[in-house]
């Protein structure tokens, strides 16, 4: 975006389909999650067994179910920093109904509700009043936690019924656990969303060139708002699953999730500027912070430092591949000379 | 002559002044000289990394990292002060200030060298830093009386009736007001976010100018570092948490356009002060402190709502003479 004189290279040929795919992101990315795995399981013997790595996949599905939504998103040119705040306070509107005597479908339903509210209020913003989404998800992410803290304080709600625990506690069958099931089942959904539909197609191309997409008869508006509405759903999803898991609510719940989840999306090959980036490479980056988080966990390296090594990946995996290609068009450089 | 009063501050200024005039209805003392010259020292920190955070704004950047960049060298010479306790304050401050140039200088190499989006480098550098601190202090709290008296006594003396905190921030607004507006660096980056590629061909190298930017909002994090550990006179991991984003609330709502470009000294300081003001009035008019959090939410999106609208230009501007005109 700034680098003005940067030229774009055509190749004279087109990479075989098996090269392209060898030499993509999500191939690197899974190569970084192979490696990850096989240090881990030499570093502790406690990596290897089914029912560690089973409560592993918490670490990260709870966030991969809003960094999908938000990869799009993302894609689209926009981002909403207040998915961690609509936890809070789909989390928090859901205690307050137990209060009231509410049982698990009715928390459910006021879960997604207060989830698809908050996406719609981001989306007003966006797309009617037409204001950058970063400034306006900073705010409803002060807004959203704000009333959260208005109604709880520095209280916390319990006392959730018993069925309601099944989302963040069950178990599908033997160490497959409900959460999981919705990590596939909502994995699936939005690959086929973004790279089988046309709406998939409207989101890159409105990522790539908004005006262009616009006088292609794209909706824009409309395709923004309602990934702002999916984007508050899962996040709505994720409260419910973060609730049941943790079977109490403060209102700072989930603080700082939001950072997390663009990690996730970053990391998974998605242009923080819009215009590229896939499902599966949202996954593999999904299963790569978890292996991490995990592995580091069972040598006892505290949580804390563990984002250290959250931040040298994110920059890592993106500058290196840059690194490289200065360094290659260096060389080419000298040998043309 | 209607032209040369900046609008946006103006209105920023007059709703300050509506919320003191509804406060001090509500409660006389909070308008005293003493407690309005406490509310502006409470606020200098915010202040000040508001202006450091304009900078970087205005190039079409955004630094996330500067609460962590504040925390980690806060603990770092709260460390040096315990190891070395008869270590003079200039020292100290030069400390501060070079180390925080140092995070904002690989946040700004980042962003130059390797075209990384700033969000992206900013979002991984502030968790690098914060754990840094961790590793450092090995998540032990730097207490009172650890600290030497000089340490902790520096950003509390009275100079002149004001706290040496408060001239500080007084000091940096002066400075940033001529640099923004007297310098090649200041007007620079007004040019590099007001138009990247027109800036390329008036000879301005966008990537350095945006580098300068991370060093000085770097640098600003790191004084501020030293003095917000002296003043509340303790270190540990999480001082500061979450306050890289109140300091983009205070741009935001200090009209800084997030698109780059567009912004002022007066704007920043007045979006901190507006913060600050709120902040210290809810406990004085019996609102629950738990409120804040939604009014500044409630405040960026007024502000953001509102700068749309006045800043929408009817027409492209072709000639000069019709810019000045708008």
């Amino acid at each position: 975006m700034t680098n003005t004189t940067q030229t774009r290279h055509i190749p004279d040929r087109l990479h075989s389909r098996a090269a392209r795919l060898f030499k993509s992101w999500e191939a690197l990315l899974f190569a970084v999650a192979i490696a990850i795995f096989v240090v881990n399981s030499f570093a502790s013997p406690y990596f290897l067994n089914a029912w560690n790595l089973s409560d592993a996949t918490f670490n990260f599905t709870e966030k991969a179910m809003i960094a999908f939504a938000m990869a799009l998103l993302i894609i689209s040119g926009e981002i909403d920093l207040s998915v961690a705040s609509i936890i809070a306070l789909a989390s928090t509107a859901m205690g307050l109904a137990v209060q009231y005597g509410a049982g698990t479908p009715e928390l459910v339903a006021i879960g997604l509700t207060v989830g698809l509210l908050c996406g719609a209020f981001n989306g007003v913003f966006v797309t009617i009043l037409g204001l950058p989404s970063i400034v306006v998800t900073i705010g409803t992410m002060s807004l959203f936690r704000g009333i959260s803290y208005i109604i709880l304080g520095d209280d916390a709600f319990r006392g959730y019924p018993t069925s309601f625990s099944w989302f963040g506690q069950g178990y599908i069958y033997w160490v497959f656990t409900v959460e999981m099931l919705f990590f596939v089942i909502i994995a699936i959904v939005y690959a086929v969303l973004l790279h089988k539909t046309n709406f998939g197609r409207a989101v890159y191309a409105i990522g790539n060139n908004p005006t262009g997409a616009l006088f292609s008869g794209i909706r824009v508006a409309r395709v923004k708002f309602i990934l702002f509405l999916l984007t508050g759903l899962m996040s709505g999803v994720a409260a419910i699953c973060l609730t049941s898991r943790l079977g109490s609510t403060r209102p700072s719940i989930a603080t700082g999730m939001e950072l997390e989840v663009v990690t996730m999306v970053a990391l998974g090959g998605v242009n923080i500027l819009g215009g590229s980036g896939t499902i599966p490479g949202v996954v593999i980056a999904a299963f790569v912070m978890g292996l991490v988080t995990f592995g580091l966990g069972l040598l006892n390296v505290p949580g804390i430092v563990m984002s250290i090594f959250i931040g040298l990946l994110l920059i890592g995996v993106i500058a290196l591949p840059r690194l490289w290609a200065m360094v290659a068009a260096q060389r080419k450089a000298r040998k043309i000379a | 002559m209607m032209r040369h009063i900046p609008v946006r501050e103006a209105i920023l200024a007059s709703a300050i002044l509506l919320l003191i005039v509804l406060i001090a209805s509500r409660f006389a003392g909070f308008v005293t000289p003493a407690n309005l010259a406490n509310v502006f020292n409470d606020t200098a920190p915010l202040i000040i990394l508001a202006l450091g955070q304009m900078v970087v704004i205005l190039t079409r950047c955004i630094d996330l990292s500067v609460a962590a960049n504040l925390a980690l060298t806060g603990m770092a010479v709260a460390m040096i002060n315990v190891a070395f306790p008869g270590l003079p304050i200039p020292f100290i401050l030069a400390i501060a200030v070079t180390l925080g140039a140092m995070m904002g200088a690989i946040n700004g190499v980042l962003v130059w060298k390797l075209n990384i989006p700033p969000i992206v480098v900013t979002l991984g550098t502030m968790t690098i830093f914060r754990g840094i601190i961790f590793l450092i202090s090995d998540g032990k709290w730097v207490n009172s009386h650890e600290m030497s008296p000089a340490f902790t006594g520096f950003p509390r003396a009275a100079f002149l009736g004001l706290p040496v905190l408060s001239w500080i921030a007084i000091i940096t607004v002066i400075a940033f007001g001529v640099m923004m507006s007297r310098t090649q660096f200041g007007r620079s980056i007004f040019a590099v976010g007001g138009n990247p590629h027109a800036a390329v061909y008036t000879g301005i190298n966008v990537g350095r100018t945006q580098f300068g930017a991370f060093v000085v909002s770097g640098a600003l994090a790191g004084l501020t570092g030293y003095l917000w550990v002296a003043r509340y006179a303790v270190a540990y991991v999480d001082i500061a948490g979450g306050f890289e984003l109140e300091v983009v609330a205070a741009c935001v709502i200090g009209g800084i356009s997030i698109a780059g470009g567009i912004g002022s000294v007066g704007g920043a300081v007045l979006g901190a002060i507006f913060l600050g003001v709120v902040k210290n009035a809810l406990p004085v008019v019996n609102i629950s402190p738990f409120w804040q959090l939604a009014i500044s939410g409630s405040a960026i999106l007024i502000a953001v709502a509102f700068n749309a609208r006045s800043g929408r230009t009817k027409g492209r501007i072709i000639l000069k003479s019709a810019e000045v005109t708008q």
